[in-house]
């Protein structure tokens, strides 16, 4: 698979927010607020069990790092949705549960897997990541990691905002139908 | 191949698979709730999409915060019952006719085994009771199948269960479930496919088996599948209206890990707050006294369960002050329960009886815990503030403990309450 020719790497700086390990879809948006789905709203309650100072502190292009297997539990996709709104601009992890993981990349949130990453970036520390080549730049404590980069097809998804924007982009005006990821990934 | 493998192979349409595979598979049913249809209706709407893929082939189910706890819920519901009417659906469940949508699916017969469902709900694992594979999806995802009808999987590497030898008394498939989640953690099978086998599974009761598959989830897993038998098949008959298919796993079949449980020397087991993994012996988790217990979820709502309930508190009261609360799963099972006398028991005993719904499992209403409270729950997910206040907790147990512990206002064994 070649990397998207056509487009400038996609990076991305912020300060880093640090949680630990499983940490689930009830405590990033608790279920009493899913009586409704708009992100405004949700985006007021994220992670406000978990870590209430978390929904005030945070600005946009910030990122979450966290341990093994984040977001586990409920399949509620209100869980990155609340954390895209947030403003969290990538997060990165030891290991993912696999229906957030999914979610994730389905809403355009890019979603990176590093150990050493995980374990050595310290809260607060301004970070830039290169999705293209999975490059993570400590810009604190000037230390480099590399996860796996996200696959092309995905990139595609993120640059253009998720898998709805990206098919409404790419999907003709004449024709306006839905072609599965795997169809996009296999097209290119 | 594995079972999982196989269903998922005939449905890419492919002779083989291989873990690590991406498919582009057909899907046999589609399914959404009042929390997560919404979003995905957004979706279907978002992409332009016209038309359900098979009007019969796309379940709405209002289940999680029914009958509506508020406005905003009210107006969820709405959603879906407007979709359901442009696009004709043909399962749409109105709550009089409905309950929690993974003990409501398999009674209704619209999951069948060999079939490949996809829901927006964690829990649709619950379905590999059957032999089907079944997996948990976002919205985004539920959106674009409910418009063409397939989805991109990657096939899963099989993780084999094998529990064998005699199961003790008051021991069910949620002890099994919890006790193999307190082993491998709960990321234990990520990403996998957790097969269920073994001489003690063979004799294991329709409603063990939907247990056990729903809380795959609870260790990370993509899916949790039985190999269909006679139990399966004596359930499936009278339900199924379409032909399926019965799957099995090779002899040679390849699995990432094979792991034995002696059920001999598995007890009642109790998830001690707030995850699921933190599994202890009931006789070892001290006097922990509780204001709630919850009997109900899609793991703990079934018939069998409500009579194991019933049988432990015929004749008893719960302890003063507390509160007992039972939600059979479904109105079939609500009607069959009030049939064979078992809410006169819970009444006598002080219990009170919530229609078919999600409620409390996920703080929603219905029992939700105050500041400092702790239930005794038995749900699937014991998560810090899952039930209510950031600072309550849940216990997670199966009915037979929960019954006998609300009756003694702690945690305790069944034999406590019944020789």
């Amino acid at each position: 698979m070649k990397v998207g020719v056509n487009h400038k790497p996609m990076k991305i700086a912020g300060k880093i927010w640090k949680f630990g390990s499983d940490v689930d879809t009830d405590a990033i948006i608790p279920a009493r607020y899913l009586n409704q789905s708009d992100p405004k709203e949700l985006v007021k309650h994220v992670m406000e069990d978990e870590r209430p100072e978390f929904c005030q502190g945070v600005r946009k292009g910030d990122i979450l790092l966290a341990e093994k297997n984040f977001g586990c539990g409920s399949s509620r996709e209100h869980a990155p949705l609340a954390l895209k709104a947030a403003g969290i601009s990538c997060i990165i992890a030891k290991s993912f549960a696999r229906i957030f993981y999914r979610n994730g990349l389905n809403l355009g949130l890019p979603l990176l897997e590093s150990s050493e990453a995980s374990e050595a970036i310290q809260e607060g520390d301004r970070v830039r990541v290169n999705l293209t080549t999975g490059e993570i730049f400590d810009l604190t404590q000037k230390r480099k990691f590399f996860a796996k980069p996200i696959p092309t097809f995905m990139q595609d998804l993120i640059r253009d905002g998720g898998l709805i924007p990206h098919l409404q982009k790419r999907g003709s005006k004449k024709n306006v139908k839905y072609q599965s990821s795997h169809e996009v990934m296999n097209r290119r | 191949m594995t079972i999982t493998e196989k269903i998922l192979a005939v449905h890419a349409g492919k002779r083989h698979v291989v873990p690590g595979e991406l498919l582009d598979v057909r899907i046999d049913l589609a399914l959404g709730n009042d929390i997560t249809a919404p979003l995905a209706i957004q979706a279907f709407k978002e992409i332009g999409a016209k038309r359900v893929f098979h009007r019969d082939r796309v379940v709405l189910v209002p289940d999680h915060f029914t009958p509506a706890k508020d406005i905003l819920s009210a107006e969820q519901c709405k959603v879906l019952r407007e979709f359901a009417k442009a696009h004709r659906l043909t399962h749409f469940f109105e709550i009089g006719e409905a309950g929690i949508e993974h003990t409501l699916l398999p009674e209704k017969g619209l999951v069948l085994p060999g079939e490949l469902v996809i829901g927006a709900d964690s829990h649709t694992c619950t379905y590999g009771a059957l032999g089907a594979f079944s997996t948990g999806v976002g919205s985004t995802d539920l959106g674009a199948a409910m418009a063409t009808g397939r989805l991109w999987l990657k096939v899963p590497e099989s993780l084999k269960l094998i529990y064998h030898g005699k199961i003790n008394p008051w021991v069910s498939g949620k002890d099994l479930i919890l006790f193999t989640i307190g082993d491998i953690g709960v990321d234990g099978a990520l990403y996998q496919a957790m097969e269920f086998s073994g001489e003690t599974i063979r004799s294991l009761s329709m409603a063990g088996r939907f247990t056990m598959a729903n809380m795959a989830i609870e260790a990370g897993g993509k899916n949790g599948i039985f190999e269909p038998d006679e139990i399966t098949l004596e359930y499936v008959k009278p339900r199924a209206k379409r032909p399926y298919q019965v799957y099995r796993s090779d002899s040679e079949a390849r699995y990432v890990e094979e792991r034995e449980y002696d059920v001999s020397k598995i007890h009642p087991q109790v998830a001690l707050p707030h995850i699921p993994s933190n599994v202890k012996d009931v006789r070892e988790v001290g006097k922990i006294e509780i204001d709630q217990v919850v009997i109900g979820s899609c793991t703990n709502g079934h018939l069998d369960d409500l009579r194991v309930a019933a049988k432990i508190l015929k004749g008893k009261k719960v302890a003063p002050s507390l509160r007992l609360i039972i939600i059979p799963a479904t109105q079939e099972i609500y009607r069959q329960s009030l049939k064979e006398g078992l809410f006169e028991i819970f009444l006598s005993a002080g219990a009170v009886i919530s229609p078919p719904t999600c409620g409390p499992c996920l703080g929603g209403y219905m029992g939700v815990l105050a500041e400092g409270e702790r239930a005794l729950a038995t749900t699937n997910r014991n998560f810090r503030g899952r039930m209510g206040h950031a600072k309550s907790e849940v216990y997670l147990a199966n009915p037979a403990v929960a019954a006998a512990s609300a009756i003694k206002g702690r945690i305790c064994h069944p034999e406590e309450v019944v020789g």
